[in-house]
């Protein structure tokens, strides 16, 4: 689960991280008033949306009185922001961020996420702030100091100097770094984070060291165990159909073709996209109805398919273990009947009672084009589903 | 005659009592896989009894106490996410000696605590989020050849035989599976290892075993994208640690970045995961890389002819 910049910086506040004093606004007239309280004249107003390069794009302005504010709000709320990780459509802005501006001396990098070949955590710390760690990583590698650390122990003081120093903060602002380093390790350990990540982390020229920007992703597995994230979850920022598929306990992405795909399990659903496109079609979406699928689970999986304006085609690939053909092809019949199913449909089942579905397919008097393997499944959704979007 | 597990391994499972506990133990004892009894805790002293097998089976409150009674040396872990990796410590601390955990959904930090209390103790792991591991069993070269199923797969797809499988994915594993059995080629073990970030198996540990195993003549591998296993498992085989032939293939290709994976993550790993990558590693570590997942048989197929090995393998 993603989070907003100002929700991060709460958090991470709380957990001991130092970050510029700031307010949210939802109006123009709050951004206004949002610079009064604040009372430093210079402030930054801040777009806030689930992705990065606002700043290239607009989403960051610095002010220097409360009409500025409220213009520069004005500028971005209600608005979609496109940055180069949101898509041409872009986000709307439902909330802008104002924050004081800080004298800024030099800007750094430092971020947490999982090592999977270590199995641990890692801290990593770059003098390269600012910058898109990315981007670090594929110019400049040497520049990105690690330290791996245990849950339980958290980083340590010498791991937090280590690359507190190695990456060039000033000798008297260490102990504020380190500190600031440890924090954020505790902050991912104990709210179970999946990235958390300062960018840019600065020093300032007043001896200050703060998180310019932050971003926390949550790991959503461990969802349950913190209740009182629920609250920071920001259904605008997501798609409603994934919305829709999360309440089935569905796993769907939407994408930008024009195939609707339904299959059981994700390496099956990623190598049935994938032969989709090879055979010269493009999927509308990612959907994994999983091993428990249910005749209701497929029917709701099914109608979010159709939901999806793009689609002018769908392929159902089930390989049966646990989930029953029969059962799936029920399901499939009775949601193509209830939307009166106007796309071509293919269906390509094997594995469990696959008789008995076959049999439900062609019985149902539905125009249903089955399959015998993906292959041939991809290859006649393609042919019947000409032209498409790209 | 297989890796991890033969047909007279006994299998306890943990969490029983619960609807895929029993479901799927009901599954193994009708495929024959050696279920010797279960652990619930709480339901210590009961029994428990397959609906359509017909198998009874004693319930245990610990593994610990189920180990000393049955002498079990697998457990199969279905017990709820929350509550997996205490399953997992628990199995280990017991010493089981394979430890299976179907369980989808496990906090990350669980697994990396996990990973810790494992290391150093004999105990391997495979999963979680897997569909299992199983050494097919059934009728070849007229014997019957006794089998050992732990996890969710369906067991009619199997056929006895000596390719290896060894899979990330679960429903893809089938795919796979089912074209071999279909095209007669006879699998000796098939390895699910888990699509979790942190895992008890990797593909390494698995090439590794299937290059020790005297009835494994050659091996199908799929991957997927995210993560560097796939790029360490290139480098054995490259460095001759495994030398039976190899068919590979990757899922997601056409995944769009950032979507489902951390970048960071990945670049920690040093790569980014994507499936060129992979399949540019795999190919140049001279793995027969299947153009497309209905390719993944035949491509085992054509290579077995080459190398003159088919009738062997098809037996």
């Amino acid at each position: 689960m993603k989070i907003h910049e100002y929700q991060a910086k709460e958090l991470l506040k709380r957990m001991g991280v130092p970050v510029p004093e700031g307010r949210t606004a939802r109006t123009a007239d709050e951004a206004a008033s949002a610079y009064h309280e604040l009372g430093s004249p210079i402030s930054v107003v801040k777009a806030q949306i689930h992705a990065g390069g606002r700043g290239k794009a607009g989403g960051v302005k610095v002010v220097r009185s409360a009409e500025e504010a409220r213009a520069a709000a004005a500028g971005m709320l209600g608005k979609a922001l496109i940055t180069h990780q949101t898509g041409p459509q872009g986000r709307v802005v439902h909330t802008v961020w104002v924050e004081k501006g800080s004298s800024i001396d030099r800007e750094f990098y430092a971020g947490i996420a999982l090592d999977r070949r270590l199995g641990l955590p890692v801290m990593m710390a770059s003098s390269e702030g600012g910058m898109e760690i990315e981007e670090v990583a594929a110019k400049h590698p040497e520049k990105i100091l690690r330290e791996a650390f245990l849950p339980g122990d958290g980083l340590w003081g010498y791991q937090a100097r280590r690359l507190a120093f190695g990456i060039g903060i000033p000798a008297e602002l260490i102990g504020k770094a380190s500190k600031m380093f440890q924090a954020l390790a505790r902050a991912y350990v104990d709210l179970d984070c999946s990235i958390a990540e300062i960018n840019p982390l600065v020093t300032t020229k007043d001896g200050q060291v703060l998180a310019l920007d932050a971003k926390i992703n949550f790991d959503a597995n461990a969802l349950y165990r913190h209740t009182d994230l629920a609250g920071y979850r920001d259904k605008n920022e997501e798609d409603p159909k994934e919305i829709e598929a999360s309440k089935y306990d569905l796993s769907y992405i939407a994408l930008e073709g024009n195939i609707g795909c339904m299959v059981n399990g994700a390496g099956l659903a990623m190598a049935t996209m994938d032969t989709i496109q090879l055979h010269g079609g493009s999927p509308a979406n990612f959907l994994d109805v999983g091993g428990g699928a249910t005749k209701e689970k497929v029917a709701a999986a099914f109608k979010i398919l159709i939901s999806d304006t793009n689609v002018q085609g769908i392929l159902v690939n089930i390989f049966g273990g646990i989930a029953k053909c029969d059962m799936i092809a029920e399901g499939v019949v009775a949601a193509a009947r209830e939307v009166k199913l106007a796309v071509p449909l293919v269906v390509r089942l094997e594995g469990t009672n696959v008789e008995r579905g076959r049999e439900i397919l062609k019985n149902s008097g539905l125009a249903i084009t089955p399959a015998a393997s993906l292959d041939e499944a991809a290859s006649k959704i393609c042919g019947l589903v000409k032209g498409g979007r790209k | 005659m297989s890796i991890f597990v033969q047909g007279d391994t006994p299998v306890i499972c943990q969490g029983i009592t619960g609807a895929n506990g029993t479901f799927h133990t009901d599954q193994a004892c009708l495929y024959g896989t050696r279920m010797v009894g279960g652990v619930t805790p709480g339901k210590g002293g009961t029994s428990w009894t397959g609906e359509k097998s017909g198998a009874k089976l004693p319930v245990f409150d610990t593994v610990d106490a189920a180990v000393r009674a049955t002498g079990a040396k697998a457990s199969v872990i279905y017990v709820p996410a929350a509550f997996a990796a205490d399953a997992i410590c628990e199995a280990a601390a017991a010493g089981i000696e394979l430890i299976v955990a179907i369980t989808e959904g496990i906090p990350i930090l669980d697994m990396v605590r996990v990973k810790q209390s494992l290391a150093g103790k004999p105990s391997r792991l495979i999963g979680p989020n897997c569909p299992g591991v199983i050494t097919p069993g059934g009728k070849t070269h007229g014997v019957d050849f006794p089998g050992c199923k732990i996890g969710i797969m369906p067991g009619y797809i199997h056929k006895p035989g000596r390719v290896g499988v060894v899979s990330r994915s679960g429903t893809l594993t089938y795919e796979a599976v089912w074209q071999l059995t279909s095209l007669g080629l006879g699998q000796s073990t098939c390895v699910g290892i888990g699509g979790d970030p942190v895992n008890g198996t990797q593909f390494v540990d698995v090439l590794s075993a299937f290059q020790a195993d005297p009835n494994t003549d050659a091996i199908v591998m799929i991957g997927e994208i995210g993560g560097s296993a796939e790029e360490e498992a290139a480098a054995l085989i490259q460095s001759g640690g495994c030398t039976k032939p190899v068919v590979g293939f990757i899922a997601g290709t056409t995944a769009p970045p950032g979507k489902r994976m951390g970048h960071a993550g990945a670049i920690i790993a040093g790569g980014k995961g994507t499936a060129a990558e992979k399949v540019a590693a795999l190919q140049a570590a001279g793995v027969a890389m299947a153009p497309n997942p209905s390719a993944i048989g035949s491509t085992m197929e054509a290579l077995l002819t080459r190398k003159g090995m088919i009738a062997k393998l098809r037996g």
